[in-house]
């Protein structure tokens, strides 16, 4: 079948807060042989709604029916490709590395460069979290990986449309919820100050 | 909840009860209003349900204990899912304070119906249990059909709630598409007008939607002719002028045919499945498309198509049927059948050159004329099922199906055993109407313990064994494309089905040489009761028209190939 080359798309899908229905997801990808790089799942301001994030790899042909699969999921209310518009991503990094004293202080530059911040602090260790797109976390591993990384973990991507004209913020206002008050900012200027 | 189901217009369970749902059939004992069709497998209380639900297009429904009975009925709930059958299936369950105890006859049957199922539920909250039910049967019957599983806890069964029985259901996360798109119906109908080959390719959507109607009207209207895949048989009479018959992989050559030289192709209620296509790349390769299917996913999933209609066959063919109506206003009355003539010419043609055809033989019976004199002696109105294989081909072939929702088959799944269990649910739903199982000496032997079921419930279900003492369709792909290196295909002589018949309680007569078989079948029908007719055909014989897995639909193979083609199928990994 033609289609264009495989490339990353980023999905969003609100489904029913019910359980059972993160394997419903997971197992339909296993099922119709569809690559999942990455998933988060969280709440939204409606509580009865989750809203999950996938990264699926494949050409157009294949999302087109990844996007029509999710949508036959009975509890599936709304599937949106986010790749299709402008939207921002991020993905949070939670990484503990060897911190000898003669490396802590490059380490921590290097931390600060990506605007990470140190969570936890051993005499011989260092644990990090950054946030950012995949390029940057990828980035920030590759730079720590010679002072002896034990150990990752990455949320997996979550995105969210630009335009507050976008499709998935109108579901959530059918849904009966309006937004909800706005959010207070993180106090924490590093993360904030990622914006771009 | 026997209470809930009666309010869905339920009036027949097909079961077989367990410690976990001793509940339910406590309450059973006095109930009025539903019958209980008492199976011996569960795989067959699913299957029945699916040939209850299938000749009366209602919602079918069977009742099963927990674990190894639930995953006994796993089989029938894909078959269900795969064909898009309506069913509502429920399981037991130990009570909710064991779940994930390893409790005795626990299952994970949830998770294990997950994928096999349109939806399944748990019901955790005796408060719970009649809003589920509705639920249940609002997804099974709307949309796209399909099985819907719910598991019942054991301890929810006996507690006591207040019955508030739902009268609608609103899921905000399930709102089916019924209506056609006005414009694309308008450009199907342009394309159908103006197309110089233009074939319908008819599937078991048009029957679950009751579309034969306006199927037929359209098709007479724009004189298109009509094939139908192997659900959808019966959704256009086959004595019609313009019926192709069935496509695919064994179907008749002048459907591949035209399907294959046609310019404009339009799919009802059908999804490409690899049977009918052959080589996707091959198929159909200068057709335009107009697809019609109640369920988006199936539109472009294997061919890409230009005109998608996602709606409810029946609603979508009516406004077509206006819509090609006002189209042919700007047309003098006869142009239309002047149009086609080249065509219908080159359809007759091929009809002609390769009309589905055997070998007569004197000494052995032939499988195809027990088909032919089936479909004579009972005038085409019979109830037909059949269980996986040759003799499923032969029964789609030569059966001439004059009406829809009176062939049951296992299309998607394929499932061996379907047959009789499936009849019995046929029969049960459909008293005092001549209900005949088509089955193979294999396929029988997968589900032949329901002769009890037919017996003690009084379903007469008639079945005709093709007995060729062995897997045919397997011993056909090995005589063909394995060099004739035949294993694991003999069944031998046993069981003498003629005793084993009587054993159950049920007649069995049986057909040995070409004359036996009008009387054989004449004496079928004229006896009261189950009946079980053994006929010994040919075991060489092969299902002709064949397009050999991985070929596109025009290297179909008319008679048994020469020496010569089976070399050279040899020397490929997938055959021809």
């Amino acid at each position: 079948m033609s289609g264009d080359d495989p490339r990353k798309h980023t999905i969003a899908v609100l489904v029913e807060n019910k359980f059972g229905v993160l394997s419903r997801v997971a197992g339909l990808f296993s099922a119709r042989g569809y690559n999942i790089e990455s998933l988060s799942v969280g709440e939204t301001l409606d509580p009865t709604v989750s809203r999950m994030t996938l990264v699926v790899r494949g050409d157009d042909f294949v999302i087109e029916q990844v996007i029509k699969q999710l949508h036959k999921l009975i509890d599936v209310i709304k599937v949106t490709d986010l790749s299709e518009e402008d939207h921002v991503e991020r993905e949070m990094l939670l990484l503990k590395v060897n911190a000898e004293p003669a490396a802590r202080a490059e380490i921590l530059r290097i931390g600060d460069i990506f605007r990470a911040k140190v969570v936890d602090v051993t005499p011989t260790s260092y644990t990090l979290e950054a946030t950012g797109e995949e390029g940057k976390i990828e980035a920030i591993i590759e730079l720590l990986r010679p002072f002896g990384i034990q150990e990752v973990v990455r949320t997996g991507k979550v995105a969210i449309a630009r335009s507050p004209k976008n499709r998935v913020r109108k579901v959530e206002e059918t849904l009966g919820k309006r937004p909800g008050p706005p959010r207070p900012q993180s106090q924490d200027p590093k993360v904030v100050g990622f914006a771009d | 909840m026997l209470e809930s189901l009666k309010r869905e217009g339920v009036d027949l369970i097909f079961g077989l009860p367990g410690g976990a749902v001793l509940p339910i059939y406590d309450a059973l004992y006095d109930f009025e209003g539903i019958r209980h069709v008492l199976v011996r497998q569960e795989a067959a209380a699913g299957h029945a349900a699916e040939g209850y639900s299938r000749t009366t297009g209602r919602v079918g429904v069977c009742l099963v204990t927990s674990g190894p009975a639930a995953t006994n009925l796993v089989t029938a709930l894909q078959d269900a899912l795969m064909d898009s059958i309506p069913l509502v299936a429920f399981t037991g369950q130990v009570p909710t304070h064991l779940i994930g105890n390893d409790a005795f006859q626990e299952a994970d049957n949830v998770g294990i119906t997950r994928s096999a199922t349109k939806h399944n539920f748990l019901v955790k909250d005796g408060d719970d249990l009649a809003g589920t039910i509705k639920e249940a049967f609002f997804l099974a019957k709307s949309g796209r059909p399909g099985p819907v599983h719910v598991d019942l806890p054991k301890d929810i069964l006996v507690k006591e709630w207040d019955f508030d029985y739902p009268s609608t259901v609103h899921l905000r996360s399930y709102n089916p598409t019924y209506e056609g798109h006005p414009g694309q119906i308008k450009k199907a109908a342009r394309a159908l007008v103006r197309a110089k080959r233009p074939v319908l390719y008819v599937g078991g959507g048009a029957i679950s939607a009751d579309a034969a109607p306006e199927l037929r009207e359209l098709a007479e209207l724009t004189e298109i002719p009509v094939t139908q895949t192997l659900m959808g048989l019966g959704a256009f009479p086959m004595a019609h002028p313009l019926s192709l018959d069935m496509l695919g992989m064994h179907g008749t050559y002048y459907a591949n045919m035209a399907v294959h030289h046609s310019d404009v192709l339009m799919a009802v209620g059908a999804r490409f499945d690899d049977r009918v296509t052959g080589r996707v790349d091959a198929f159909s390769p200068n057709a335009q498309i107009i697809h019609v299917d109640i369920d988006p996913s199936s539109i472009s999933k294997n061919i890409p198509v230009a005109i998608p209609i996602v709606g409810d066959c029946k609603r979508v063919l009516v406004k077509l049927l206006e819509a090609v109506r006002e189209e042919l206003k700007s047309y003098p009355a006869g142009a239309i059948r002047e149009a086609r003539r080249q065509w219908t010419e080159q359809i007759a043609e091929w009809r002609r050159d390769q009309p589905l055809r055997y070998e007569w033989s004197e000494d052995v019976i032939k499988p195809q004329y027990v088909m032919e004199e089936l479909s004579t002696l009972t005038n085409g109105e019979a109830f037909m099922v059949t269980g996986v294989g040759q003799h499923q081909m032969w029964a789609a072939q030569y059966y001439r199906f004059k009406h829809p929702r009176m062939w049951c088959t296992s299309g998607g799944l394929g499932t061996m055993g379907y047959g009789l269990p499936t009849a019995m649910g046929v029969q049960a739903g459909n008293p005092g109407r001549l209900v005949v199982n088509v089955d193979g000496d294999g396929s029988f032997q997968m589900n032949s313990q329901e002769l009890a079921t037919c017996h003690e419930e009084r379903l007469p279900v008639k079945t005709v064994i093709i007995n060729n003492g062995g897997h045919g369709m397997v011993r056909q792909w090995q005589k063909i494309i394995y060099k004739e290196r035949f294993c694991a295909i003999d069944l031998g002589p046993s069981p003498d089905f003629v005793k084993l018949a009587e054993a159950y309680g049920c007649t069995g007569i049986r057909a040995t040489k070409p004359s036996d078989v009008v009387p054989a079948l004449e004496k079928m029908i004229s006896t009261p009761g189950p009946v079980v007719v053994d006929v010994w055909v040919d075991k060489h014989e092969c299902v002709f028209p064949m397009v050999p897995a991985g070929g596109a639909n025009t290297d179909m193979i008319v008679a048994p190939p020469s020496r010569e083609v089976r070399d050279r199928a040899a020397k490929s990994q997938t055959g021809f």
